[in-house]
Parts: structure tokens; C-alpha cells; sequence
């Protein structure tokens, strides 16, 4: 009987084994295609949680804002927790789990994703649960997650989603595997300095009703009640990309909130001249997100915005601080520069996620 | 709870540590238990069906059973006052009771079954004729079909038929009664066990036993990988083919007709390898339901092969009993006398299995694609029994019999035979099956096979390997049980390579599977009836 419990542990064993093994080689890694896919786990990298801004949202926040202009300007440590279309409730979570490593002095949450009143798309899901550590708050974004035809088990074990990728594995899968993927991100910026300016607009539809949904309204109370009870800022922003549209009833609605909440409100699409954005440079794909330029226009208007309105005090003097930017703007001019690079001998950046013009 | 989801995985775990930590004596208590819950899964206004059902046979049986023992103590007491007219007099009386308990309660049962299963279908046949005469079309019911109804009621009338017929004890305990009714491993798609078959086994205690659970976790899995690996994957391909019969005409007929087979098989033998298997880890034995059946080599033989507890059910209920029925016998005697040369004795064996396939074929579902798939079996059963004749001088001319080569081209064309006749189960109408049928051989696209179409059908160059390997697993493992048990083979290896099945199997599920989002694994075909 000894021998044969013996037996089957060793046999259980290996299989476990395994299937995380499996599970490590199967799952995306988001490094030359679908980089936002990262944009998460990369919080965990930092090796100090002292950042006295957090920005958390969808691509308007993580294409838009640069935390190294932030520090080389103002001395602002920021981090960026966006993702590809967050959901206000997957944004919630992530302040959640923020809060859980540090106490930012101002936390900005970008309220595009109040449009969404119940869960979208399982593949945005995915790049922006997976790559969260697992914790009460992961547990909570995925039950608010989840669409009909998704399942939590596939969450814990993600094999289970992604096991048809046998078909797919690139070298990047095998090179991944047991991490040491590279960093992609400058505190959870996504870089393009690549430049399409804006031609047309698409036409904002009219809808059959602006009013945000009472489930958005609920996480955003949240959102005010956890920071209230953290001692934390929170700034409610909606960043100046040009569409998808944010209508006037929408922005109304936006400016009520935060007076009945005593919180700050800005819609960056009203200071657009003041920042000194131009659409035919400052955006890569024609005025849905901000290329590098236009992100360190916005973050030096928003830096001053920040000192100024809430005081946060400039770390550039800290000498810890102050040595670990540097790496972090050594990396950031040298992606600059290989995306330079890649531009003027590609035409495109073919590193960088960007398709071939 | 469908057996390919998650849920049924952790309600299998959950039940299966508690059934193996319980006393032995409440094991069968907490099936019970766990059988209701599984299926109130499905809906918790279906359990309303299966109790009625339940409570109906119960106290049907138990009024059986009293007019059997009023009988026996009546004779008894009577024995010496009696004439023999006399008993046999009261024994028919007594017999007519019994029977009018049986008849309410197959109507009663039979009768719900009708009504939510079959309705609609009536409405729709009425609503054609009216339409001829320009009258007003009635309503549809849209009654909600309790997942497996079609299985526990025929579970449960062949009890109280053996009840009647005094070949099985009666069951005292209304919850062992509900037991075998709801037993959850086989509720949605069989097999239909027998209650002298299953009772036992389902009752009695059940010792921890690894080498019994262990082959019943093989069989489980060897069902998921048949379920997902091959018929899920297939599936694709089939859903194209027969979902746009204007474009998928003529040699694709052949294709979908072959591809339809080998996920058919793979799906419903490979649920009732789950259904065997998880069984077997509760210590209960069920009937088998298939003895490979794509190798027989005609169409009688591949009746007795295939769903064979649906077959026996349909011989011993519905053929025998209408075989010897005194009108059958009246008809009988008439035949033999109006037609000679033996076709009148053989005319009443095939009213009753037209009556038999036309009950299969609506068992199977309803609508006239299953009616006339029904029929067109009991045609060609009778049809090969007519060619008799010709086949005995056939083998008399040429010596073939018994030949490797005839035995695979006798294979091939039952194979063929039946995967024509299951084009009725694939498209939506009648005509439309008979046209698509007939399209294979007035639309000569052969080059269709070799220029790249059968890879647009939803299937890529490594899904079709995934399945050829799959196939070819299956056709080895039968190739194998011809010889005895597979599992009883791999128990007596070495550890490893008993390892090693396990490891396999596993992983073959999990990283060839169907399943996940992109797939619809939730549903076993048979589970629809």
C-alpha cells in the first residue's frame, strides 16, 4: 500500500509538473506582438513602490501620459497601470491592488471606460487580468469581468484557455518561458514615436441615451471611498484623444460628479491649444492615441497641473530616487533612439508592435 | 451540468471523496442525493418530471405486487377447493387488474413523454394540413424538453413491465427506486439499464477499491479524449458542410456523410465512456452500449452493436410482446395462408419491425427526418432478408465467405449503408436529405477532395492530422478489445506504461481538446434525446 501511494504522488507530481510547464510555454508573452499584453506584470518589476502618482485606465492613459517627462520635469514619480480598453471596474481593482503596495498621493483614473456599462470582450480581459498577481482583488475583477462564455477556471489555470497555442509557439514562447521577458514599458508607457495625423474625424453617433449606468456610478463611488479612506487624491481625467467620442452629455455628467464628490475633473480635450497638442504630429494613428510627442506635451502640462494643484514634492533631490530614474530615462532615450532608428530604416517600427505602412 | 464542463469536474470530485468517506450503507443514499442535485443543475422545474415519473412507478409497482401476492394467497388458501378452470379463471382476472395497473401507468408515463416531446411536432403537421385548406394556424406549446426524458421514462417503463411480467423483484424503497431512475452518470444518455441488471450493483456497498476506480478513471478519460479531441473537432468541419447544402453538394455529401460518422461515433461512445467510467469509480457496473459497431458487416448485426440497451429495449418491449399479441397472431395465420412460398410468414415479422423502427426512429426525435430514418432501416432490414436467396447462391458460386477481403468489403458497406441513411439526421427536411443525397451521383466534383477545399471547411492541415491520429487510436483500440479487456491488458504492464497511458491520455485531452472558448463542447448528441 506504502509503495502504491508512493507511486501515485510521484505520478501526480509529474503530471502537475507538467501541466505548468505547459502552461508557462503556452501562455502569450506579449513582448513583439500585442505589448500592451505586459503593461500589468510590469508593475511588479519596480523594485521601490513610492510613487506619488498612479494613473490607472485604458490606452488613454497608457499611450498619453509619460511618467519620465513627468520626473524629468517635476521630479513626479508616476506609474501608469493601464491596459487595453479597462473596464471602470478592472481599473477599480487595480486601485485596489495598488493600494496594497503603496499610498500614491494622487491616484487619476481616465473615465472613458464609463461607457462601458457590462463586461465587453474576453480578450481584453485577458491582457488585463492575467497579468495581475493573484489576490483577492484579481479574484474580484475577474467575477466583474467575465462575459457569458467565459469561464473562472481558465483564469486560474490559464493553460486551459490558451492550449490550442501549440499550434502557434514562436521562439519567444520557448525564450519566455520561465520569464526574464524585457521591459516594454517606461512605468507603464507604451512609446511610439512614429507620427499619423489626423484627417478625418469619425462622425460621433447619436445615442439613445447618455446616461452612465448605475453600475459604472457604483465602482466610481468606489473609487472615491477607497481613496478617501487612503488619504489619496483621486483626479478624474478624460485624456485628449479625439475619438472615440466623449459627448458634451457624457462630460456634463463627469463635471456633476465630481462637484457632488468634491473631486477634480479634467477634460484634456478642453485645453487642447493650452497644452499645445498639434494632430498632425502628435498622434501615430491619427488622433485615437498620442505618439511620444504629444504624450510629453500633455504630461508637462499635467506635471505643472499636479505640483501645483496638490503640491506633490519634487524627488529629483532624493538621491535614491534620483539614481533609479536615471536608469529608467537611460532606457527610455535609448528606446527613442532605436525607435528613431527603426523608423528611418523601416519606415515603420517594426519592433514596437506597429504594422507595415 | 454537462459532462464536459468544469462544474460536472468538481461535483465529481466533491461526490466521489464523500462517497468513499460515508458509511458504506449511506453510499447509495448520497448517489441519490447526488443524482438530484446533478440534474436539478439542468433546471430545478425538471425534478418535478423525474418525481412524478419516480412516484408514478413506485406506487404502480407496489399495486402490482399487491395483486401478485393476493393472488399467490388466495390460490394458496384455496388450493384444494379450486378446479383447475376455476384458477385459471381467477389468475386471468387477476392478470387484467395487473394489466390495467400497467397501462395507466405507461400511458400516464408515456403520455408526459408525448406531450413535452411531441407536441409541437403534431401542431407543426396539423398547421400543414390547415394551410392546404387556408385555415388558421394553432399555436405552438414550446414545452421545455427535461434533459434526458427520453432515457429515464424507457429506464423506468422497462421496470414496471418486468414488474408485471414478474421478472424482477420489486423494489420496496420509493429512494432506490428513485435511485435507479435518476442515477446520474447515465440519465442523459443511457445506457437504459434494467433494473435486475443495475440494482444490485447500485445498492450494494462499495469498498475503496484502486484497481476498480482506476479503471474507471482510464475509461473516463479515453471518453473525453474520443468527446473532444476527435468529435469536437470534427464538428467544425461538419456544421459547415451540412449548414450550407447549396455550396457543400455532391462529393461533399460523401464527406459529410463520412466525417458525420466518425464524429457521431466518437461523441456518443465516448459519453458513454464517461458514463461507464465514473460509474465504475463508484463501484457501480453498467451495460455496455457498443461492441464496435462500425465492424459489422451488415446492418442487422450493426443493430445489435450499436446503442444496443436502446435495441434490446425496443426487442423485448415493443417487438416480442407485438409478435406474439393474439391480433399479430391472428394476422400471422392469414399471411401464411394468403401468400406461400414462406414470404407470408416472414410479412408479420416485418409489420412488426416497421412498427418497431417507426418507434425508434420518433424515439430518436421529433420530426420526419427520424420517422423516415426509422423506416428506411426497417426497408433495408427486410429488403436484405428478401435477398437471402440470392446471397446463399452467390456464396455457393463464389467462394469469398470468410475472406479478409469480403469481411472489409462487407464492413465498408454496412459502414456506407448506415452513414447514407444518417444523412436524414443531418439536414434540415425530407427532400432536402434525399436531394443532397441524390446530388453525389448527378454532381461529379471529385476535384473537390484534392484541391484544397476540404481545408476551407473550418479544419487546418494539423486539425486534420489531430484527427487522423484520433481515428486511428480508436480503430487500434478496437483492433485491440477484439482480443479482450484494453485496460485489463495495461494493468498488466509496468508501472510506467501504465504511467505513461495516464500521462498521454491527460495531455492529449488538455492540449488537443475542443473545448475552451472558440468551442461548443457542451452538448452530447444523445443528450438531446
Amino acid at each position: 500500500m506504502k509503495k502504491k501511494v508512493i507511486i501515485i504522488t510521484i505520478s501526480i507530481c509529474l503530471i502537475l509538473s507538467t501541466f505548468f510547464l505547459l502552461q508557462s510555454l503556452l501562455m502569450p508573452k506579449y513582448v513583439s506582438e500585442v505589448p500592451e499584453g505586459s503593461l500589468i506584470a510590469e508593475y511588479y518589476n519596480e523594485d521601490v513602490y513610492d510613487h506619488n502618482v498612479v494613473f490607472v485606465g485604458d490606452c488613454e492613459v497608457y499611450e498619453n501620459f509619460s511618467p519620465i517627462t513627468l520626473w524629468e520635469e517635476y521630479g513626479i514619480k508616476s506609474y501608469i497601470r493601464g491596459s487595453a480598453q479597462q473596464l471602470i471596474w478592472q481599473s477599480y481593482y487595480l486601485m485596489e491592488e495598488t493600494i496594497q503596495y503603496e499610498k500614491p498621493d494622487v491616484i487619476v483614473f481616465n473615465v472613458l471606460s464609463m461607457k462601458y456599462d457590462v463586461p465587453q470582450n474576453e480578450a481584453y480581459n485577458r491582457l488585463n487580468i492575467d497579468g495581475m498577481k493573484w489576490s483577492s482583488s484579481k479574484w474580484n475583477a475577474i467575477q466583474a469581468s467575465m462575459t457569458e462564455e467565459e469561464s473562472v477556471i481558465d483564469y486560474i489555470f490559464p493553460l486551459l484557455r490558451y492550449h490550442q497555442r501549440w499550434s502557434e509557439l514562436t521562439s519567444e514562447d520557448f525564450e519566455y518561458m520561465f520569464g526574464g521577458k524585457p521591459q516594454l514599458s517606461h512605468n507603464g508607457f507604451l512609446m511610439r514615436v512614429d507620427e499619423l495625423g489626423v484627417d478625418t474625424i469619425p462622425e460621433a453617433q447619436p445615442l439613445a441615451d447618455y446616461q452612465f449606468s448605475d453600475n459604472c456610478y457604483e465602482y466610481l463611488d468606489k473609487m472615491v471611498k477607497l481613496c478617501q479612506d487612503n488619504d489619496i487624491k483621486l483626479v478624474l481625467i478624460k485624456a485628449p484623444s479625439l475619438y472615440p467620442a466623449w459627448y458634451d452629455e457624457w462630460d456634463e455628467q463627469m463635471v456633476q460628479y465630481a462637484k457632488e464628490n468634491h473631486v477634480d475633473y479634467i477634460n484634456f480635450l478642453n485645453y487642447i491649444d493650452e497644452i499645445g497638442l498639434d494632430f498632425q504630429h502628435d498622434t501615430y494613428d491619427a488622433g485615437l492615441h498620442l505618439n511620444l510627442s504629444g504624450a510629453e506635451k500633455l504630461s508637462r502640462y499635467f506635471g505643472n497641473y499636479l505640483v501645483e494643484k496638490y503640491d506633490i514634492e519634487d524627488s529629483r533631490k532624493d538621491s535614491d530616487s534620483a539614481s533609479r530614474w536615471a536608469k529608467k530615462v537611460k532606457f527610455y532615450d535609448d528606446m527613442k533612439e532605436d525607435q528613431y532608428r527603426e523608423l528611418e530604416e523601416y519606415g515603420y517600427l517594426k519592433s514596437y508592435g506597429a504594422k507595415e505602412k | 451540468m454537462y459532462f464536459t464542463s468544469y462544474q460536472f469536474a468538481l461535483f465529481l470530485l466533491i461526490l466521489f471523496i464523500a462517497y468513499y468517506l460515508v458509511k458504506k450503507k449511506y453510499q447509495w443514499i448520497l448517489l441519490l442525493a447526488g443524482s438530484y442535485i446533478f440534474y436539478a443543475f439542468a433546471g430545478i422545474e425538471y425534478l418535478f418530471y423525474f418525481a412524478t415519473t419516480t412516484i408514478s412507478t413506485y406506487l404502480i409497482s407496489q399495486k402490482i405486487k399487491k395483486v401478485k401476492a393476493k393472488q399467490k394467497e388466495y390460490l394458496k388458501a384455496n388450493k384444494a377447493e379450486l378446479s383447475r378452470a376455476e384458477k385459471k379463471e381467477y389468475k386471468k382476472v387477476m392478470k387484467s387488474k395487473q394489466w390495467h395497473y400497467l397501462l395507466a401507468c405507461l400511458l400516464f408515463n408515456f403520455g408526459i413523454l408525448g406531450i413535452v416531446k411531441y407536441t409541437d411536432f403534431m401542431i407543426g403537421n396539423i398547421n400543414g394540413i390547415l394551410s392546404l385548406f387556408n385555415g388558421e394556424p394553432l399555436s405552438f406549446m414550446n414545452f421545455a424538453l427535461p434533459m434526458g426524458i427520453s432515457f429515464y421514462t424507457f429506464q423506468s417503463m422497462g421496470y414496471i413491465i418486468d414488474v408485471y411480467r414478474g421478472t424482477c423483484e420489486v423494489e420496496d424503497n420509493i429512494l432506490k427506486l428513485g435511485l435507479f431512475i435518476s442515477f446520474f452518470p447515465q440519465v442523459i444518455q443511457g445506457p437504459i439499464s434494467r433494473f435486475k441488471d443495475l440494482s444490485q450493483t447500485l445498492y450494494q456497498e462499495h469498498d475503496f477499491d484502486l484497481k476498480n476506480i482506476s479503471f474507471g478513471l482510464q475509461r473516463v478519460l479515453w471518453g473525453f479524449f474520443k468527446k473532444l479531441v476527435i468529435a469536437d473537432r470534427i464538428l467544425v468541419a461538419v456544421n459547415t458542410l451540412i449548414g450550407d447544402p447549396a455550396t457543400y453538394d455532391g462529393i461533399f455529401v460523401l464527406v459529410g456523410m463520412i466525417y458525420y460518422a466518425i464524429e457521431l461515433y466518437a461523441d456518443f461512445t465516448g459519453g458513454i465512456d464517461i458514463t461507464i467510467g465514473v460509474a465504475q469509480m463508484f463501484g457501480v457496473h453498467l451495460t455496455e452500449n457498443f461492441d464496435r459497431p462500425y465492424f459489422s458487416k451488415d446492418i442487422a448485426e450493426y443493430w445489435r452493436r450499436w446503442h444496443i440497451t436502446m435495441g434490446t429495449w425496443f426487442k423485448d418491449y415493443i417487438f416480442y410482446p407485438l409478435s406474439v399479441n393474439p391480433r399479430m397472431l391472428k394476422f400471422s395465420n392469414w399471411s401464411r395462408k394468403t401468400f406461400p412460398n414462406g414470404i407470408g410468414k416472414r410479412i408479420p415479422v416485418y409489420v412488426s419491425s416497421f412498427i418497431v423502427w417507426f418507434a425508434t426512429g420518433i424515439w430518436h426525435g421529433a420530426s420526419w427526418n427520424f420517422i423516415v430514418w426509422g423506416l428506411l432501416n426497417a426497408v433495408v432490414i427486410c429488403l436484405s432478408e428478401e435477398f437471402k436467396p440470392f446471397y446463399t447462391w452467390f456464396h455457393s458460386h463464389f467462394h469469398v465467405e470468410g475472406k479478409t477481403y469480403y469481411k472489409i468489403f462487407q464492413i465498408g458497406r454496412t459502414f456506407l449503408l448506415m452513414s447514407s441513411l444518417r444523412i436524414l439526421d443531418c439536414y434540415r427536411n425530407v427532400p432536402l436529405s434525399f436531394a443532397m443525397f441524390g446530388s453525389m451521383f448527378t454532381k461529379w466534383n471529385l476535384p473537390e477532395l484534392w484541391n484544397g477545399a476540404l481545408l476551407n471547411l473550418g479544419l487546418s492541415m494539423l486539425d486534420y492530422i489531430i484527427i487522423i491520429v484520433g481515428v486511428l487510436l480508436m480503430l487500434t483500440v478496437s483492433l485491440i478489445q477484439r482480443k479482450g479487456s484494453v485496460r485489463e491488458k495495461i494493468y498488466q504492464k509496468p508501472v510506467a506504461v501504465k504511467f505513461l497511458v495516464y500521462y498521454v491520455l491527460i495531455f492529449a485531452i488538455v492540449l488537443f481538446g475542443a473545448y475552451s472558448i472558440g468551442y461548443d463542447a457542451s452538448q452530447f448528441i444523445y443528450n438531446q434525446f
